[in-house]
């Protein structure tokens, strides 16, 4: 346990913590933004492993890493329309389009994998881009400082999307249509363009969520995501559908699983019982979740399809 | 030559709209001028709302013609309407809860500072169409924080921010005080002599002889008549309306009164604030008795009736009595097999599942008693004929049995409460608000059967802001004033103005 409290490990931890967060940041906001317009998408963990599939085989052939992103981007922007369409045009079920969104993620990603790749083979992994100055601060460099770019544009986002959705008018729009639809659309704002804009970017998002994993371990596996796409969908009720709150559960998650890798890697935790400590940060994050679920209510609308007589 | 003035703000010529088995609108005309105040009269399910909905483009009319300022349009969506000049303020509130005054107004608005919004700017905006018209209102606070009064103020804001000339209000006094009519009906002048033109909908005769310059009674779906205040009196209005002599005040049977059927003692009650809502109050109700309790809302009235109903704890020490059987803390079950009867305020929230059939809903009770299943199987025959049974006795109008209930109009969701209610022959009856928002025929209807209850030997309590309605129906009227009874008074010695001064807080009387 001592080798643990040393400041390199300590704050090497911190560092893989918070580059583990990530993904969950990216999807988490995603479906936080989508919440607020009144939908909810249960398809985050396919449509992560779908961009996370196209965005390792674009980096593979191409050798192009920002390719590899753009592809990423758009293969969740393209899930967002299909979302978008199944949900606010046709009116289905968003509950049970949502499990149909992940049950094809999974399947499409994995075939796509056996056709098309076969054996895993390594991409070049997402470069470290080091802050001048700041990144030469011992400790405190290496855990804050020298991240990827990925990294970087989660943590901007936060305020973004605090601004997008405070300060907006499409913002104020999102929030209304998920709160009181007939309300919005009794003063003309198109409950459908709203939530279909919501959508496609919460999409988004999860597709740069996928990508982003994808592009740090630099290999893909069928199930990469392996259900981080379901617990982005419970940070958004842990952060009660607020952009810091959401980063705040993204970093436990992060830093939880950080510290079992280490505890593992200095046999702080017996290999006998490795299987059973992945699930360290899953209990310990629905845990904190049930102990701090503040009585925050869920947009009013949430799941309520709209349409006018 | 037709100058400006001839040429009416609006005219609606031959509206038809058909719903699943409903004519709603059967050809339909109405003409509303600038400066005027027009009302639409008609009983629950007329179609007066529906043709306000297609005046703002929230439905499409089947047949018939719109024109404003004397040029034909199609009213395809409500942003149409808005930018046409049309403003809607909706039978419910249409606001959004969680978001401010100021963004509440804006929302679907251009912005000066687009993308970003320009609360400030709007925030100046509403500040001054609320010096101009008298609509105090604080732009920056949330909307779930504000008294009913007061989001009534900004539909109105959100309304005239969009420079609407034409301003439909359907039903905007039915969950206001008297005060807060009074305040109403004082911005509505304003708006009258600014030249708006005004639709206004309500059941309460007296306000609309008070505020109409034009009246247009609606039946069926038909237009049935046309007329001013000045030619026709509070009874003939309701009797066009009906279409049938309609007694406005009940005949009441003399009744001597038995033994208390209902007893509280020493209520302490709180708010879900936590404020003190209920502060010791002591009330009898007598068996053959109608006890009225009057009050401005947000008295206590809410929270005495949700702890007589067993939905709300009270205070240890506190005592409510059904029948002689203590109920405080003891929940809605017992309640109701002390022998209580319960029509709630909420009727939407408390009173039916909206998203039950109508006959579900009658038989939401007593479904597990012996009549309605054997061994947890509904028995669907007896359902059907006790449903089709009380729908006939209590006029409830519905296309059939299995119609969703929230597709009904206000008026026929509270009687089918109230039929479910009186059904079981209850001892005690609370009902609040029995006709809030229900019209003068149903009303009457509603206040009959009350009066048949206590003349079967129930004892009732009825709270309501209508003083009209408990002057009408009460043998004694109690006002609550910040959570106590601050007098009782005899329905011989009972005026308006007596009433008027104890809600105020202004008592004169000697405590009954
Ligand atoms: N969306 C709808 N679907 C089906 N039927 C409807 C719908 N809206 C209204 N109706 C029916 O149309 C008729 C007219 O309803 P409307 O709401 O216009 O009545 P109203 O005059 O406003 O009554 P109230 O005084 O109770 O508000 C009623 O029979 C009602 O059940
Ligand atoms: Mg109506």
């Amino acid at each position: 346990m001592s080798d643990f409290f040393t400041a390199t490990v300590l704050f090497s931890t911190l560092a893989a913590g918070i580059r583990l967060s990530t993904p969950f940041l990216f999807a988490g906001l995603g479906e936080m933004i989508g919440q607020k317009s009144g939908v909810l998408n249960l398809g985050v963990e396919g449509v992560m492993l779908l961009s996370a599939f196209f965005a390792y085989w674009t980096a593979l052939s191409t050798g192009s890493l920002w390719l590899a992103v753009l592809v990423g981007m758009l293969v969740g922007l393209l899930m967002g329309v299909v979302y978008g369409l199944i949900t606010v045009v046709f009116h289905a079920e968003q509950g049970i389009s949502g499990i149909g969104i992940f049950l094809f993620g999974l399947g499409f990603s994995d075939l796509m994998f056996q056709e098309n790749v076969g054996t895993p083979k390594f991409t070049s992994k997402l470069p470290s881009v080091d802050i001048p100055l700041l990144s030469d601060i011992p400790h405190v460099g290496v855990a804050f400082f020298q991240h990827s770019a990925m990294t970087y544009t989660a943590f901007v986002m936060v305020p973004l999307v605090m601004i997008l959705l405070r300060r907006t008018t499409f913002g104020t729009n999102i929030r209304a249509v998920g709160e009181n639809p007939e309300s919005a659309d009794s003063l003309g704002v198109s409950v459908a363009r709203m939530r279909f804009s919501a959508i496609v970017i919460g999409n988004t998002l999860a597709g740069v969520a996928g990508t982003a994993l994808v592009l740090e371990l630099g290999i893909f596996q069928p199930n990469l995501t392996a259900g981080r796409g379901f617990i982005a969908i419970a940070l958004v009720y842990f952060g009660a559908w607020r952009a810091p709150g959401v980063m705040a559960g993204a970093l436990l998650y992060g830093l939880v699983e950080a510290t079992v890798i280490t505890w593992k890697a200095l046999g702080i935790i017996p290999r006998s019982l490795s299987d059973i400590s992945a699930m360290a940060p899953a209990v310990i994050t629905i845990g904190a979740l049930v102990i701090l679920a503040r009585r925050v209510k869920p947009p009013a609308a949430l799941t309520q399809p709209f349409s006018r007589h | 030559m037709a100058t400006d003035t001839d040429i009416p703000m609006l005219e609606m010529r031959g509206i038809t709209k058909r719903f699943p088995g409903v004519l709603a609108n059967d050809a339909v005309d109405l003409t509303v001028r600038s400066g005027e105040v027009h009302t639409l009269l008609g009983e629950n399910g007329a179609g007066k709302s529906t043709l306000m909905k297609i005046l703002f483009g929230l439905y499409q009319p089947d047949e018939g013609e719109i024109r404003l300022n004397g040029e034909a349009i199609e009213v395809e969506s409500p942003s149409f309407a808005i930018s046409h000049g049309i403003g809607m303020i909706h039978q419910h509130f249409m606001l959004v809860p969680t978001l401010t005054v100021a963004e509440n107004v804006a929302l679907g608005t251009r912005s000066t500072r687009w993308p970003l919004t320009d609360l400030p700017v709007v925030s100046r905006r509403v500040e001054e169409i609320s010096e101009k018209f008298g609509l105090a209102i604080d732009p920056s606070i949330e909307v779930w924080k504000l008294a009913v009064g007061e989001r009534q103020r900004v539909e109105i804001i959100k309304a005239l921010y969009r420079d609407a000339r034409l301003l439909v209000l359907d039903e905007p006094t039915a969950v206001l005080t008297p005060q807060e009519v009074e305040e109403f009906f004082g911005i509505l002048n304003e708006m009258r002599s600014s030249g708006h033109g005004l639709i206004f909908i309500s059941h309460k005769l007296r306000e609309v002889v008070a505020i109409s310059d034009e009246i247009t009674v609606l039946r069926n779906g038909r237009v049935t008549g046309h007329t001013t205040p000045a030619e026709s009196d509070r009874q003939q209005l309701a009797t066009m309306m009906v279409g049938r002599e309609v007694s406005l005040a009940p005949d009441r049977p003399e009744i001597e009164p038995g033994d208390s059927r209902l007893v509280i003692r020493n209520l302490v009650v709180e708010s879900d604030r936590g404020t003190t809502a209920v502060d010791g109050l002591d009330l009898d109700v007598r068996a053959g008795e109608i006890v009225g309790i009057a009050g401005v809302s947000g008295n206590g009235q809410r929270e005495l009736a949700e702890v007589i109903a067993g939905l709300r704890d009270a205070r240890a020490g506190s005592s409510v009595q059904v029948n002689g059987v203590e109920v405080v803390g003891q929940g809605a079950r017992l309640s109701r097999d002390a022998g209580l009867a319960y029509v709630p305020e909420e009727r939407m929230r408390d009173g039916a599942i909206g998203d039950f059939t109508v006959s579900e809903n009658l038989v939401l009770v007593d479904h597990g008693s012996e009549e309605f299943s054997r061994r947890g199987l509904l028995r669907f025959g007896m359902i059907r004929s006790h449903s089709q049974e009380l729908v006939d006795r209590f006029n409830v109008k519905t296309p059939g049995l299995d119609t969703t209930t929230s597709s009904l109009s206000g008026g026929n969701i509270q009687k089918l409460i109230l039929a479910r209610e009186l059904a079981s022959g209850p001892t005690v009856l609370l009902a609040a608000q029995p006709t809030r928002g229900v019209d003068i025929g149903a009303a009457e209807y509603i206040h009959a059967q009350i009066i048949e209850q206590r003349g079967a030997g129930a004892a009732a309590l009825v709270v309501s802001e209508d003083l009209d309605e408990l002057l009408a129906i009460a043998d004694r009227i109690a006002v609550m004033f910040e959570g106590r009874i601050i007098g009782i008074v005899e329905i011989e010695d009972a005026t308006r103005e007596t009433l008027g001064l104890m809600m105020a807080g202004i008592h004169e009387g000697s405590p009954a």
